[in-house]
């Protein structure tokens, strides 16, 4: 048994190695995506560019758009003088946002009443609008409460020193609400994916494509020995391209490792377990590679969007929610975030760890199941 | 069964495979004996390729029995295959490993014993004349020499019985030729050799033959009593100018079976050659050609399948019209 399958590996390795462009695929891919998606996968909303038209040009209107400027958040990158320009920088995209201040708007709040602003914004891109809009909001409210002081102070001749009631929002384990923090180690989920999955079915499919799955049949290997010789391999370069991406993570891109990483390690491997089994089983169900492909990336396509990778479990519909308790990405990506951006330890995320150990097993067995029929 | 294992290497009875409603192989019986060189041959589809993957335990018989080293092939798969080497038709090592890591590669899954690996590999190398080769991709080398390294990796092992299937297609005749001389040296060691092949010089080379056509064995014996005693009809030779055209109007003579050019002649199959060849002479001097000897001929290995199969075909077609 153990010599056979130490063979097997010896020619595995010897294989996945020797070959440059698969030399490329498992260990250069990954370092560049990883980064170029560091650099680019960024949902913070700074800068979003706007124009102005403003009709009152007193020193009222002028305070205000200064705290939009000043904000961080918004860039006048335009100051219109006509109601047609509204509609073309937002149509041409030059300008993401418009803020519209009438005539009279300072005289409305010198005379003690209101005055009204009026934003607009290009609602295509909807979470960036959403967020620009949080922000407008909060930039008018700080507005509004200085004006109030102002007129506190004139009327009644003292200063008000305490701020009235003020929500101080602070967000754990993600003090800056940095996406980067939350996405990269996320990447990492989804490389380990796409390489074992793809990799480990293709290398099954292409020995019966070239005709070699023959002669290894009429040898008295075993099924097993086979299957451990064929995930062994991925496994491990799975485990070097993790402890790879978490460098790069850590060093590079400076998110937090605050957990303990022999868990992470202990999560991809019962990860492993799962993504080997159903590039086993797609590999039962194939019989080219470029079949193998196209179901991989069917198989991967569902899992990711359904990991609350992208979209949030808690916002898909009930029956949605459901199916994502199948989905081993969803609870690597748990442990992932726990143990990188909490801290956190096996007394939280064992759960995970079961649920990832359950689901594993059971496809590599219904796989191997399988792959005797396949083979036979 | 009545072949004691001992006598006969492999033995089938009524061995059939069905793929869906199609049958593959229909019902074959033959024996092989135990260091016998036996060609298996047939024209493409014929269901060569079936037998021998029953016989090796890559597919499940649908119906019959068989045995290989006295081991049965529904039963016992994994002792077979422990006792067995196999060659199949499509070139099938690695070709991105090199020819020593292909060699290494099987006889650690053959699990061949540390103290005999060297020996085997030294062997399996001097065999294949690869040498000087043997830290090249298996991939880079000529036909041949993969058909070589390929037996080589399948006798590792030391099995008694080899399985072939068209090991030379594809290869020039002087590789064929030396591949033949290999498996000779292993028939004479002892080795049994079960081998397909479409090439009739080759045929020619086995001590028996068998022939096998759309599922059924047509015919069965050593190649001199093919060419004698199993073919019904009688060959005529007939050298005669234009013979392209004369083809035709040599076919339609009352009394000839069938007609093939073979180079300039014709051969014609009768069922009384010394009746035709008046004939036939008359025939063609009347059409305007110039005909020189007419003689009955000892059939070829060629004539005599050729003669089988059409034979085959015209009992099927009337059965079929017997039918209807
Ligand atoms: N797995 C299969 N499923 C369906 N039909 C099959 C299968 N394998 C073989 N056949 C059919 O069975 C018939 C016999 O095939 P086989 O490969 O045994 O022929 P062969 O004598 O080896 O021919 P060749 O000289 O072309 O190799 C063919 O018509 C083939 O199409
Ligand atoms: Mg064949």
């Amino acid at each position: 048994m153990l010599e056979r399958l130490y063979h097997m590996l010896v020619k595995e390795f010897i294989q996945v190695l020797r070959n440059p462009r698969m030399r490329a695929v498992l260990f250069v891919m990954p370092v560049a995506q990883i980064i170029i998606i560091g650099y680019a996968v960024n949902t913070d909303v700074r800068h979003v560019p706007m124009a102005v038209y403003d009709l009152d040009r007193t020193p009222a209107t002028r305070d205000l758009i200064a705290r939009f400027e000043g904000s961080g958040c918004f860039d006048v990158v335009r100051r219109i003088t006509s109601e047609p320009e509204i509609q073309k920088v937002l149509d041409s995209g030059e300008a993401k946002a418009v803020l519209r201040l009438n005539r009279g708007f300072a005289e409305a709040l010198s005379g003690g009443g209101s005055a009204q602003a009026q934003f607009l914004l290009d609602g295509s891109d909807s979470n960036t609008a959403s967020v620009a809009l949080t922000y407008a909001s909060r930039i008018s409210a700080d507005f509004n409460r200085s004006l109030l002081e102002q007129r506190f102070a004139r009327s009644a001749g003292v200063r008000l020193d305490a701020e009235p009631v003020t929500l101080a929002t602070r967000a754990w384990f993600n003090a800056n609400l940095d996406s980067r923090n939350y996405f990269v180690p996320g990447v990492l989920a989804m490389l380990v994916a796409v390489l074992s999955i793809i990799l480990s079915s293709m290398s099954i499919v292409r020995e019966r494509e070239v005709g070699t799955m023959e002669q290894i049949m009429v040898t008295p290997i075993g099924r097993l020995e086979f299957i451990l010789g064929k995930t062994i391999p991925f496994a491990v370069i799975g485990f070097a391209d993790v402890a790879l991406i978490a460098l790069i993570t850590v060093f590079w891109f400076r998110v937090p490792m605050l957990g303990f990483p022999p868990i992470l390690f202990l999560g991809t491997g019962l990860y492993l377990l799962s993504t080997l089994g159903v590039g086993l089983f797609i590999s039962t169900v194939s019989s080219t590679q470029q079949q193998a492909m196209m179901t991989a990336f069917f198989f991967m396509l569902p899992a990711f969007m359904l990991s609350g990778f992208v979209y949030p479990i808690a916002n898909m519909p009930r029956v949605v929610q459901l199916l994502t308790y199948l989905n081993p990405l969803r609870y690597y990506l748990v442990i992932i975030r726990g143990v990188f951006l909490k801290g956190l330890g096996l007394e939280v995320l064992w759960p995970q760890m079961l649920a990832l150990t359950a689901l594993g097993t059971i496809m590599l067995l219904l796989a191997a199941g399988r792959f005797r029929k396949t083979m036979g | 069964m009545s072949a004691a294992p001992g006598t006969f290497a492999v033995t089938l009875r009524d061995l059939e495979r069905r793929f869906g409603d199609f049958v593959a192989v229909n019902r074959v019986s033959l024996d092989v004996r135990q260091g016998e060189i036996f060609g298996f041959l047939g024209p493409n589809g014929a269901g060569k390729s079936t037998t021998i993957r029953m016989l090796c335990g890559l597919l499940e018989p649908s119906g019959g029995q068989g045995t290989v080293a006295g081991l049965d092939i529904r039963t016992q798969r994994e002792e077979i295959k422990r006792s067995i080497g196999y060659m199949s038709q499509k070139f099938s090592l690695y070709d991105d490993l090199t020819v020593e890591e292909n060699i290494d590669f099987f006889s650690g899954i053959y699990r061949v014993s540390r103290e005999k690996k060297t020996e085997r590999k030294a062997w399996v190398l001097d065999m294949a004349h690869l040498q000087e080769h043997r830290r090249t991709r298996t991939g880079l080398l000529p036909g041949g020499w993969k058909q070589r390294l390929s037996l080589g990796c399948a006798l590792l092992h030391e099995p008694r019985v080899l399985f072939l299937d068209e090991p030379t297609s594809g290869v020039d005749p002087l590789s064929r030729r030396s591949f033949w001389d290999l498996i000779y040296q292993m028939a004479s060691e002892g080795v049994t050799v079960f081998v397909t092949t479409h090439y009739m010089e080759e045929a020619e080379y086995c001590d028996r033959l068998g022939l096998i056509y759309r599922g059924e064995l047509v015919a069965l014996g050593t190649p001199g009593e093919m060419k004698g005693g199993l073919m019904a009809d009688q060959v005529l030779r007939v050298s005669c100018g234009r013979s392209h055209e004369a083809l035709g109007v040599a076919a339609a003579v009352a009394g000839v079976r069938d007609a093939a050019l073979f180079g300039r002649d014709i051969h014609l199959m009768t069922e009384d050659a010394e009746a035709l060849a008046p004939r036939l002479r008359r025939t063609l001097e009347e059409g305007g050609f110039q005909v020189g000897a007419v003689e009955r001929i000892t059939p070829s290995l060629e004539d005599v399948f050729v003669s089988l199969i059409e034979a085959r075909d015209r009992a099927d077609g009337a059965q079929k019209e017997f039918k209807a």
